[in-house]
């Protein structure tokens, strides 16, 4: 096992940060905390590289506990959310610093660093600065230069806290595939932490849903992003059309829409329940195909790429309901504003109403 | 193509934006006026002065033994207070920006005590601490330890009036900076003395010389704490500033304003390296 994280509990006076995480994380897999900001996500990882200490359980990294080692003991790499570059230290100099700073008889000669330093900057594709200092360069290329740097004195695990939120749209999507392409290459051990739920679920082998300091659930980007176990992970996933109801008889009622209650909420008396449809899973026509459609005008028309986002009025629903559909359906169907439509919802997923968004 | 005219209202704003020509010129000239009445104009007065006997009187006068004294006393005094202080006033920087604790606040307010405190007075509560006539002082007294009139005594009042000038110009940086750096040098396997020769100290040092800077200056011209815990023993306990003051005082005005240029000297020769150096740092700041 690369990483085990034994019952962690952080508390900052009276707000607990981390209420008794335990995670275990094999070695070479790549994991991501996601989660919204302030769940403790970025505490989580500081603990483990040893910034934080926890005030409650145990930190094993690779069957060895380092619950109270210092950093520098710790042997973990750790990339930060904006660089952390040392400022007045050349490419080489930052990348090399790592390996300067091991005591006498375990640091390598001169021309072993030299050759290390300059193998990891050709690894993370930044050879070519290798003279530069960092306010030189993009951030995008300082990010790639600090996990150089992170890499350069073999770490165990890798951590990375947020790594590319300080970066433009187009820059952090590149960055991510080259991140997961180069750790299909290396395999080190790593985490790393986000609030983008698109990065997690493109970029990780596993992904870890925290809020409020508790892990929510954690699974394949697969699992989680299909089979959510509750209402914040389903809505912490992407967009979703809300819909509160009450559940009877097994039924969860949706205006003329009936669904099937979920198992365990089946056999409740009636209680209040929430429906989530996200806008992808609605289905639009001319011709109504089911009896459960619902009819709707069409209410505002959003071009988002390759997708047209929809702002449907339904019949019998108090709020409007907004659907994607890829942009061919919308021409062939010749579709404008204020039009009639019908609106089918493909797949709804109802969550006891015990959770606040 | 044509050029859009910029409407009429943004060139009558566009006049508006710089203060009108009377304005600037009541402005700069009382600028001017304040410079000539309170810089130049006494800057000038003290060279008169000092040569008003002639060339050979003033190069007497500062050739004296006991001016030589006095300025060997003051320059014993800065190379003794400015390293300390740089390193006191490095600690407290360090202490209240890398950590949180108790009375953080209470303390930042603290640094600036020496500031609002008269000098005079702070000459006084080392007298009352470390006098001949408290018990410590005695005590000090017999291991043959003395403090007040004599030079350990000159050094602790300047090393308290010029205590805040380095933590000062050290704490807003280092705030800015914030503790990334030091964390990851401390990821990367640094141990603390490491991580403040490679990364913290090469980040401040700018601040942290011309906190310095300011520092010597206060200490070459202190006269309140130092009159008070020196004695005033020629040729012993006599900085220049105090050397001026008595030599004033014995109605002595050429030797007076002979010493007097030393120390104006020793203040330009402050500034201009201050001026210098402030050139390098917008150089470095490049590399912020």
């Amino acid at each position: 096992m690369g990483i085990e994280l034994q019952n962690i509990t952080k508390k900052f006076s009276d707000y607990t940060a981390l209420d008794n995480i335990s995670l275990n994380v094999a070695s070479g897999e790549l994991v991501a905390l996601l989660g919204p900001s302030g769940c403790g996500k970025t505490t989580l990882l500081r603990i483990i590289a040893g910034l934080e200490l926890p005030d409650a359980g145990k930190i094993i990294l690779e069957q060895k506990d380092t619950t109270n080692l210092p950093p520098r003991k710790k042997n973990v790499g750790f990339v930060f959310q904006h660089y952390a570059l040392f400022r007045r230290l050349t490419v080489f100099e930052n990348v090399a610093f790592g390996l300067k700073v091991l005591p006498m008889r375990e640091r390598p000669s001169r021309s072993a660093i030299q050759e290390r330093v300059e193998h990891l900057l050709k690894l993370v594709q930044m050879d070519w600065a290798i003279k530069r200092y960092p306010s030189q360069l993009s951030g995008g290329q300082r990010q790639r230069v600090a996990l150089a740097r992170a890499l350069a004195v073999n770490p165990k695990v890798l951590l990375l806290d947020e790594p590319f939120s300080a970066l433009d749209a187009k820059v952090r999507q590149e960055l991510r595939r080259w991140l997961r392409k180069l750790h299909d290459e290396i395999h080190v051990t790593s985490i790393f932490v986000t609030h983008d739920q698109e990065e997690a679920l493109e970029l990780a082998d596993r992904i870890v849903v925290i809020n409020k300091g508790r892990i929510e659930q954690q699974g394949t980007p697969q699992e989680v992003y299909d089979h959510p176990v509750n209402a914040f992970v389903y809505n912490f996933l992407g967009n979703v059309n809300v819909f509160h109801g009450r559940i009877k008889e097994g039924k969860v009622s949706l205006g003329t829409h009936h669904v099937d209650a979920p198992d365990e909420l089946k056999h409740t008396e009636e209680s209040a329940s929430q429906a989530f449809v996200r806008p992808h899973e609605i289905g639009i026509s001319k011709i109504r195909s089911a009896e459960t459609d619902l009819t709707g005008t069409i209410q505002e028309v959003r071009i988002m790429g390759g997708q047209i986002g929809l702002n449907l009025a339904c019949e019998g629903f108090e709020h409007p309901i907004d659907a994607e559909i890829p942009r061919e359906l919308y021409v062939n169907l010749q579709l404008a504003k204020g039009e009639k439509v019908f609106v089918s919802l493909n797949r709804v997923r109802v969550f006891a109403s015990d959770y606040e968004i | 193509m044509l050029k859009p005219q910029p409407p009429e209202s943004t060139l009558i704003v566009k006049k508006r934006i710089s203060d009108p020509l009377p304005v600037q010129i009541v402005l700069i000239g009382l600028t001017l006026l304040f410079f000539i009445g309170f810089i130049f104009l006494p800057l000038g007065l003290v060279f008169a002065q000092a040569f008003s006997k002639g060339w050979e009187y003033y190069l007497e006068a500062i050739r004296e033994p006991y001016a030589i004294e006095s300025v060997k006393l003051t320059l014993t005094t800065v190379a003794i207070v400015v390293p300390l202080n740089a390193f006191f006033g490095v600690t407290a920087a360090w202490a209240i920006t890398k950590f949180n604790f108790r009375g953080k606040a209470t303390l930042k307010t603290l640094l600036d005590l020496p500031f609002a405190v008269s000098p005079v007075i702070a000459g006084l509560i080392f007298v009352l601490l470390v006098g001949s006539r408290t018990p410590f002082g005695s005590w000090l007294g017999e291991q043959g330890i003395k403090i007040i009139f004599s030079t350990p005594g000159i050094v602790i009042a300047t090393l308290f009036v010029t205590f805040p000038f380095v933590a000062r110009e050290l704490i807003p940086l280092m705030e800015a900076q914030g503790r990334d750096e030091e964390e990851a040098a401390l990821t990367l396997g640094a141990r603390g003395w490491q991580i403040f020769g490679k990364i913290t100290l090469p980040n401040i040092r700018w601040g942290l010389l011309y906190g310095m800077i300011l520092c010597s200056a206060r200490s070459i011209g202190e006269f309140g704490a130092v009159s008070v815990v020196s004695g005033h023993i020629r040729g012993q306990t006599n900085t220049i500033p105090l050397h001026v003051e008595i030599l004033y005082s014995e109605y002595n005005f050429a030797a007076s304003f002979a010493v007097a240029s030393i120390l104006v000297f020793l203040a330009l020769l402050t500034v201009g390296v201050k001026v210098t150096l402030e050139k390098q740092f917008q150089k470095n700041s490049f590399h912020h």
